[in-house]
C-alpha cells in the first residue's frame, strides 16, 4: 500500500516536448510509472518515445483516462496548466515548475477545492511509491519500497534524508516533495492523515522549514489525530531573522513561522525533532522499536 | 522587490489614493529649487531600503523653507544601517487627528491577499500585535470577486464614525487592493493612515514590496528598482543561475538545493561556527556555475574556509567532481575549501577530489567541522 500514487495509476505530461518535461518523461517511464500521453499544444498526434501527445489535457483524459498529470510548462502560464487539468478533471496534480507568480497561485487554489482536485507544488520535486511509480524529478536510485511515509518542503534535502533512511534498512511507502513556494497545494496537514490512514505506514518522518505555519498546523494534527510516530526536523534554524517583509509580515505570522517556534510546536505534540538530519534514521528505529 | 516612500506614492496617486503634496530631492540644490518660500510646515525624510530611519534621525521637520535645505542637507549623505542616503522626500506636514493602520499581504497560511486594518495605527503597529490582536482586523480576500465594497465598508465602519470620512476610508482600501492585484505586489502598507481636523483622509507613509517571480510581467515596478551592493549581489548571482544571501560569518557554503543550503547553515552553526551566506547552486554539474559561484565566495573578504556540500540525486557526483576540478583550476586561490558529496556515484566523485589534493569527507556534520577548524587556522 501507498498514499496518492502506485503502479497503476495512469500519467499524463503537460509540457512533455520541452526538454526538461522530456528528459523526466523517459526517466519516469524507465522507472515503471505507467505514463500514457502527454500535451504540447499544437502537436497533438505525434509522439515523444512512444507517447501519444494531445493538443488539450481534455483530449488526452478522455482517450486514456489518466489520474495524475505532471506538469513542466514555463512559469508564466504553469498556473494555466494547473487549472486546465484540473478543469478536465484529473484528480491529482504536480507542478514542478519554479517560479509562478504568488498571485496566480491565489486564484488558483478555491478553483481546485472547487474541482476536488489535489495539488503538490508548485516549485517540487514530485513524489514517488519505489518500486512502483515516480511522478517528478526525483533521482529513483536512493528509493527502496519499506514502511516509511515521507514529507518535505524541500529537494536535495528530501534526498539527502531519503538515502540515510534507505542505508539504514529503511525503506518508504510514499515520499511526498510539497514544495517550497508561500501558497502551494496539499500541506503537511492533508498527508498526514493520508498516511495515518493508509495500513503499510508505520512512521513518517517530515522535513520543515521556516516560514508559514505549516508545520505548526502538521504538530495539532499529530497530537490531537495521529496514533503513528512521526519523527521531524527543521531546515534553517539558523537564518537571520532579518529577511522579513515590513510590519505585515510579522504581523500576519505574529508567534509563529520561526525554526524555535516549530520545534516548540512538535515537542509538545510528542514529536522528536532532530538536531541535523544524521539523526534522523536513529531516531525513527527509536521510535519503531528497532 | 522593495521601493521606496516616494516611489509607493506616486503608485497611490496613480490610483487616486490620496496623498499630501511633496517633491523627492536629489540634493540640497534641487530642494531650493523646488520648495517655494513660504512658512508651511513641511518633513523630510530620508529615502533608504531600510526600516528604522526615524530613530536613525533621518525624518526631520521644517517651518521654512530655508529650514528644510538644512535639514536636508543633513539627511543627505548620513549613513542608516550602513546605506547612504541619496534622496529625501520633502512632504506637507498635515495635522492629524487619529492614526491607522492598512495593510495587504500575500498570507501563506489561508493562500489568499488578506487585509489586516487597525484603528491603533503608527509604528507600533506590531507591538499591537503581540499585546492585544483583537485591535487588528483581518479579512481573507476571495481571489475571483476581489474586495467586495461591503466588506471595505464594513472594515472602514470599525475604523471610522463619520458617513463622509468612512466613505473616503472605505475607498481608500479598494483602490489599495487594485494597485495591489494589477502590480503582483506581496506587500503594501499605508502606516499611518490619518484622519486631519478639516476631516481628510491621507495615506502619510507607504511601503511596497512585489513578487519578484512576476516581473516579468510588471515592467513599470521593474523600471523602479534600485538595489544596495549587496542585493546587486544577490541579483548577479540569480542572473547566473545561483541563489545567493550574504550573511555575517565566516565559513563560504556552496551547496545544490535550498533545503540542503539551510540545512548546511545550521549545522556549521551547530558546530560553533558562523556561515558567511546561503548560497545554492542548483542542480547542475557545470563547472562555470561552480566557477561563477566560487567567485562569489573569493569576494566576500570575510571568507576564511569554504565548505562545498553537494547531494548528487539525478546529476551525478562523478560529473560534479569534475566539475568542481575544472572550476578550481581555472581560479587560483589559497582559500581552504572542504568537500563533501554523497549520492549518485559519490565514490567515484569522490576520488577525482581526492587526487585534485582536496580534502573530501562523506557526511555533512564531518564536514561542518573540517571547514569551522580550517576557518580558524593562523594564516
Amino acid at each position: 500500500m501507498s498514499i496518492l500514487i502506485n503502479k497503476d495509476t495512469k500519467v499524463i505530461v503537460q509540457g512533455i516536448t520541452g526538454r526538461d518535461g522530456a528528459f523526466h518523461t523517459s526517466k519516469m517511464k524507465d522507472y515503471g510509472t505507467n505514463i500514457v500521453g502527454g500535451i504540447s499544444p499544437g502537436k497533438g498526434g505525434s509522439d515523444v518515445g512512444g507517447i501519444p501527445v494531445f493538443n488539450t489535457v481534455g483530449e488526452a483524459v478522455k482517450a486514456t483516462n489518466a489520474e495524475a498529470s505532471v506538469i513542466f510548462v514555463p512559469a508564466p502560464f504553469a498556473a494555466d496548466a494547473i487549472l486546465e487539468a484540473s478543469f478536465a478533471g484529473v484528480g491529482l496534480v504536480i507542478c514542478i515548475t519554479e517560479g509562478i507568480p504568488v498571485q496566480d497561485m491565489i486564484k488558483v487554489t478555491p478553483i481546485l477545492k472547487q474541482n476536488g482536485t489535489k495539488l503538490i507544488g508548485a516549485n517540487c520535486p514530485g513524489l514517488i511509491t519505489p518500486g512502483e511509480c515516480l511522478i517528478g524529478i526525483l533521482p529513483s536510485m536512493i528509493f527502496t519500497p519499506g514502511n516509511i511515509g515521507f514529507i518535505s518542503r524541500s529537494g536535495t534535502l528530501t534526498y539527502e534524508v531519503v538515502n540515510m533512511l534507505t542505508e539504514a534498512g529503511l525503506g518508504q511507502t510514499t515520499c511526498v516533495g510539497i514544495g517550497g513556494d508561500p501558497v502551494s497545494g496539499l500541506y503537511y496537514r492533508d498527508l498526514l492523515e493520508m498516511f495515518e490512514n493508509d495500513p503499510a505506514t508505520e512512521a513518517v518522518v517530515l522535513i520543515g522549514e521556516i516560514g508559514g505555519d505549516a508545520e505548526e498546523q502538521a504538530a495539532q494534527y499529530i497530537k490531537v489525530h495521529m496514533k503513528k510516530p512521526v519523527v521531524a526536523f527543521i531546515a534553517g534554524q539558523s537564518a537571520p531573522a532579518g529577511k522579513r517583509m515590513g510590519h505585515a509580515g510579522a504581523i500576519i505570522s505574529s508567534g509563529s513561522g520561526t525554526a524555535e517556534e516549530k520545534i516548540k510546536a512538535f515537542t509538545a505534540a510528542g514529536v522528536p525533532v532532530a538536531k541535523e538530519p544524521g539523526e534522523i534514521p536513529g531516531l525513527v528505529k527509536q521510535k519503531l522499536g528497532l | 522587490m522593495k521601493i521606496h516612500e516616494y516611489q509607493a506614492r506616486n503608485l497611490f496617486k496613480k490610483y487616486g489614493i490620496p496623498v499630501p503634496d511633496g517633491v523627492v530631492c536629489h540634493s540640497i540644490e534641487d530642494v531650493r529649487e523646488k520648495i517655494p518660500n513660504d512658512d508651511k510646515l513641511r518633513v523630510i525624510k530620508a529615502q533608504v531600503h531600510v526600516g528604522g530611519r526615524g530613530k536613525a534621525g533621518g525624518v526631520k521637520l521644517a517651518r521654512t523653507r530655508e529650514e528644510a535645505i538644512e535639514k536636508a542637507g543633513q539627511i543627505l549623505g548620513m549613513d542608516i544601517k550602513g546605506l547612504t542616503v541619496e534622496k529625501v522626500l520633502v512632504a506637507e506636514a498635515v495635522d492629524i487627528e487619529k492614526e491607522f493602520y492598512v495593510g495587504l499581504i500575500n498570507d501563506r497560511n489561508s493562500k489568499s491577499v488578506t487585509l489586516m486594518a487597525s484603528a491603533e495605527g503608527g509604528v507600533d503597529i506590531e507591538e499591537v500585535a503581540k499585546t492585544s490582536p483583537e485591535k487588528i482586523i483581518k479579512l481573507s480576500i476571495d481571489p475571483t470577486l476581489g474586495l467586495m465594497d461591503w466588506q471595505a465598508r464594513k472594515i472602514a465602519l470599525q475604523l471610522m464614525n463619520d458617513p463622509a470620512q468612512i466613505r473616503q476610508a472605505a475607498s481608500i482600501l479598494s483602490k489599495l487592493y487594485k494597485l495591489y492585484i494589477e502590480t503582483d505586489a506581496s506587500l503594501a502598507e499605508i502606516n499611518p493612515l490619518v484622519l486631519t481636523p478639516d476631516k481628510r483622509v491621507l495615506a502619510i507613509d507607504g511601503k511596497m514590496n512585489f513578487d519578484d517571480n512576476a516581473l516579468f510581467r510588471q515592467s513599470e515596478v521593474l523600471a523602479m528598482r534600485e538595489v544596495t551592493p549587496d542585493e546587486q549581489k544577490e541579483i548577479d548571482a540569480s542572473e547566473k543561475g545561483l541563489s545567493y544571501i550574504k550573511l555575517n560569518g565566516n565559513i563560504g557554503c556552496m551547496v545544490n538545493g535550498a533545503g540542503l543550503a539551510m540545512a548546511t547553515m545550521d549545522m556549521i552553526k551547530l558546530y560553533g561556527g558562523e556561515p558567511a551566506n546561503f548560497l545554492d547552486i542548483g542542480g547542475s554539474s557545470n563547472p562555470q556555475k561552480v566557477i561563477d559561484a566560487m567567485n562569489i565566495l573569493l569576494s566576500d573578504t570575510s571568507v576564511k574556509a569554504v565548505m562545498i556540500n553537494i547531494f548528487g540525486g539525478i546529476t551525478r557526483c562523478d560529473d560534479v567532481a569534475r566539475g568542481l576540478v575544472a572550476a578550481l583550476k581555472s581560479i587560483h586561490t589559497d582559500m581552504p575549501i572542504v568537500v563533501r558529496l554523497s549520492g549518485t556515484n559519490s565514490r567515484e566523485g569522490l576520488e577525482i577530489i581526492k587526487e585534485f589534493g582536496l580534502p573530501t569527507v562523506s557526511t555533512m556534520s564531518e564536514a561542518a567541522k573540517k571547514a569551522i577548524q580550517l576557518s580558524k587556522r593562523k594564516v
